[in-house]
């Protein structure tokens, strides 16, 4: 997928003026967020729950090589197979060459971020074989040709309208703008596709070491289609996904819904544990499952590792007021919000990622929702601990920084330099009390007025008052 | 009043922003530990918490700003400021520190002794000791309350602001939409992405208004300088204080941004 993070500021702004943008962003706000509140606030043990699955992911992250192993190990004892990818362009290869085996022309897909992130689509479209995505949201994207902008509600950027257009466009039947119809015609249409599909790919919410099964959590039954009826499914996900068992995985289920979508539990759970065995009614002849490293090994041990217990679940960035402001697609990349502000620069490098992690105030409401209390706002900082190390801040800022821990640093000449400082300004605003317009400080006066300084310094006039005999 | 010198010594951390914007949130501050029987002072060798350096990622600066001021503060029984941002900033010492450096045992220690204002007078002086003083002021005005992020998220102020007003006569207490919801200031956030900053601001300003509340307050300068800053642009009539001036009763002096009258040059 092309890289447009470096023009964050630019695709911003776009974002903040365009207003059925702002009106789905809107939506977002009152949807996910208050579902989640009351998910919570009937679940008491919800906090404890947090720590549990912080805990239990940082245990798999100090073994990850065990369960890892023992996954494969259990998945080929299934009659699976196990492909080890380290970047995105070996699992590319990976795929094609399974689709390649069985003769492939289409293959249907469940929703997956990690396929987004290797960019599979156009691999295999520029290779001859046509994926079509089966998640409905993921579907009027690709009919769009578009990207996701939300890591579960990957449509959330579009209106009805939208859609109504794009399926009319594409499908050749009556438009329609009742949600109703084009939901019968997404099936209509999407059903065919199911049947003649060779192949299938979905991704994997978990991946269980102990029977080497592979789960997929969703709300539509799509991915159960693209699963079972083509006689190959190819599970695309990624090393982190992996727990020890079963039982751990229904922790995570538990956190997973509730800070998602604010369900107990999402509608279809569905394990895959290898191909058809006799006596089995459906499923696949063969079983693949390809994982995908992507520069998340160099995470391990590093200060991000952290980052590697998300559960993409998405409540990071419904919660988030800059992604609330500018919406998924101004991120530039696959994954958007808090979540995507720590992962983006590991994946395509600090020097395209930087302006991510610098697109926070440091409220910290993703760290007080993440499931697994993901110090969100503290990786970030550790981008910008990077950034600075390699000077790649702008000059201003770098410059300003140092000028000010020069004062800072020195507190006979700070002080009155901002006796100096505090002066001018209140000379400024004259009797107004506040500035319209101050040289060198556009950011904020552009928008808002500068309230002045009072006058001297506390530390000026504390001074005096003590001199004066402190009358306090 | 009670007797000063039996109350424990605190040490203000007046914060840049009280320092150069506002003086009289400090000289409020100062005046509140006084009635909480506290002596307070003021150790001359404070600058800023070093919050600007920590998030653009300065370790090393950082580092020098948290020895200067845990140096600063040594020996205080507490350390108390107007701000949940930079006694937050204090609260993250430790871990600029490598745990073999001399100073990160005293990065705990202070961690452990430095309280925002609202917090330290509820939370370590108590109610009992402070309603008499408080039930005697009077603020008629309906306000509303802006959860600062830090004070909120890393410090858990949010009942603490409440209780103490409630205690003003004349205080009606009318919460906003999104309360808790960031304003958009955010430091040095607030010019690298002004109009995203603008926008959370907007919003803010909206649910302010939208409560007919004559006062916002708010525990810390940064959002209230934005907040007011907004207000003003948008030519609303809601004032912008910091609550230590309404606890403390000085609340003669002009809001944030608002036209002087001369009465702040007696500061």
């Amino acid at each position: 997928m092309q890289i447009n993070t470096p023009f964050f500021k630019q695709r911003a702004h776009d974002a903040l003026a365009d207003a059925n943008l702002q009106k789905a962003l809107g939506n977002l706000k009152a949807g996910f967020p208050e579902k989640r509140a009351i998910a919570v606030s009937r679940m008491p043990e919800f906090e404890q729950l947090r720590d549990q699955g912080r805990d239990l992911k940082n245990h798999i992250l100090e073994h990850l090589d065990l369960y890892l192993e023992e996954f494969e190990r259990k998945v080929i004892e299934n009659g699976g197979h196990v492909h080890w990818a380290r970047t995105a362009d070996d699992a590319n290869r990976i795929i094609l060459d399974i689709c390649q085996q069985v003769d492939a022309k289409t293959v249907t897909k469940g929703k997956s971020m990690v396929t987004e992130e290797i960019g599979l689509n156009d691999f295999l479209e520029a290779n001859g074989v046509q994926p079509v995505e089966t998640d409905l949201g993921e579907y009027i994207l690709q009919l769009r040709h578009d990207h996701p902008s939300h890591i579960i509600a990957p449509a959330i950027h579009l209106n009805l309208e939208d859609v109504s257009e794009a399926f009319h466009a594409n499908h050749h039947r009556p438009k329609s703008s009742d949600p109703a119809v084009l939901m019968q015609e997404a099936r209509e249409v999407l059903r065919e596709k199911f049947v003649a599909a060779d192949v299938g790919i979905t991704g994997a919410n978990f991946c269980v070491a102990e029977t080497g099964s592979t789960i997929i959590v969703t709300n539509e039954g799509n991915g159960d289609l693209t699963q079972t009826l083509p006689k190959t499914h190819v599970v695309v996900t990624s090393i982190e996904k992996v727990v020890p068992t079963l039982e751990d995985m229904t922790l995570f289920l538990r956190l997973l819904a509730r800070s998602a979508t604010g369900q107990e539990f999402s509608v279809y759970n569905t394990l895959s544990s290898g191909p058809r065995r006799e006596g089995d009614q459906d499923g696949p002849e063969n079983f693949h499952v390809v994982l995908v490293d992507n520069g998340r090994s160099e995470m391990v041990g590093s200060e991000f590792q952290d980052m590697l217990r998300c559960i993409r679940c998405s409540a990071c960035m419904n919660h988030c007021p800059v992604y609330g402001a500018v919406g998924g697609h101004s991120y530039g990349w696959v994954y958007p919000g808090p979540m995507g502000s720590v992962l983006t620069p590991q994946m395509i490098g600090i020097e395209k990622g930087g302006m991510l992690p610098n697109a926070s105030t440091f409220c910290g409401k993703c760290e007080s929702v993440c499931p697994v209390r993901i110090p969100l706002p503290k990786l970030m900082r550790h981008w910008r601990e990077d950034e600075f190390e390699k000077h790649l801040q702008p000059k201003a800022a770098r410059y300003g920084l140092a000028g000010w821990a020069f004062l800072a640093k020195r507190p006979a000449l700070y002080k009155p330099y901002t006796r100096m400082a505090s002066w001018m300004m209140k000379t400024w605003a004259g009797k107004n009390g506040r500035i319209k317009k101050l040289p060198l400080a556009g950011g904020w006066t552009d928008w808002r007025d500068m309230p002045a300084p009072q006058g001297k310094t506390f530390m000026q006039a504390w001074k005096e008052q003590q001199k004066a005999g402190g009358q306090q | 009043m009670p007797n000063i010198s039996s109350g424990p010594r605190v040490g203000l951390f007046v914060t840049c922003l009280a320092d150069m914007f506002r003086p009289s949130v400090a000289f409020a501050t100062v005046k509140l530990l006084e009635q909480a029987g506290c002596k307070a002072e003021v150790p001359e060798r404070q600058t800023c918490c070093g919050q600007p350096a920590f998030n653009s990622g300065d370790r090393k600066t950082t580092a020098d700003i948290a020895r200067q001021t845990i140096d600063a503060f040594d020996g205080y029984e507490y350390v108390v400021g107007p701000s949940g941002s930079c006694i937050g900033m204090l609260h993250y010492y430790p871990e600029v520190f490598d745990p073999s450096d001399s100073y990160y045992q005293r990065a705990l220690e202070l961690k452990n002794r430095s309280f925002e204002i609202t917090s330290f007078l509820f939370d370590v002086i108590g109610m009992d000791s402070l309603q008499e003083q408080l039930r005697q002021l009077q603020f008629n005005h309906k306000v509303t309350y802006h959860d600062s992020c830090s004070g909120l998220r890393q410090l858990g102020i949010k009942q603490q602001p409440r209780q103490l007003l409630q205690q003003v006569q004349g205080v009606e207490l009318e919460e906003m939409e999104e309360a808790e919801t960031c304003c958009g200031f955010g430091g040095t956030f607030c010019v690298k992405y002004p109009e995203i900053s603008n926008r959370m601001v907007s919003n803010k300003s909206e649910f302010i208004s939208n409560t007919g509340a004559h006062t916002v307050l708010g525990g810390d300068l940064g959002c209230l300088l934005n907040m007011a800053g907004k207000l003003k642009r948008e030519g609303k009539q809601v004032e912008a204080r910091h609550i230590v001036e309404v606890l403390a009763g000085m609340t003669d002096t002009p809001a944030i941004g608002e036209a002087d009258y001369g009465l702040a040059q007696q500061l």
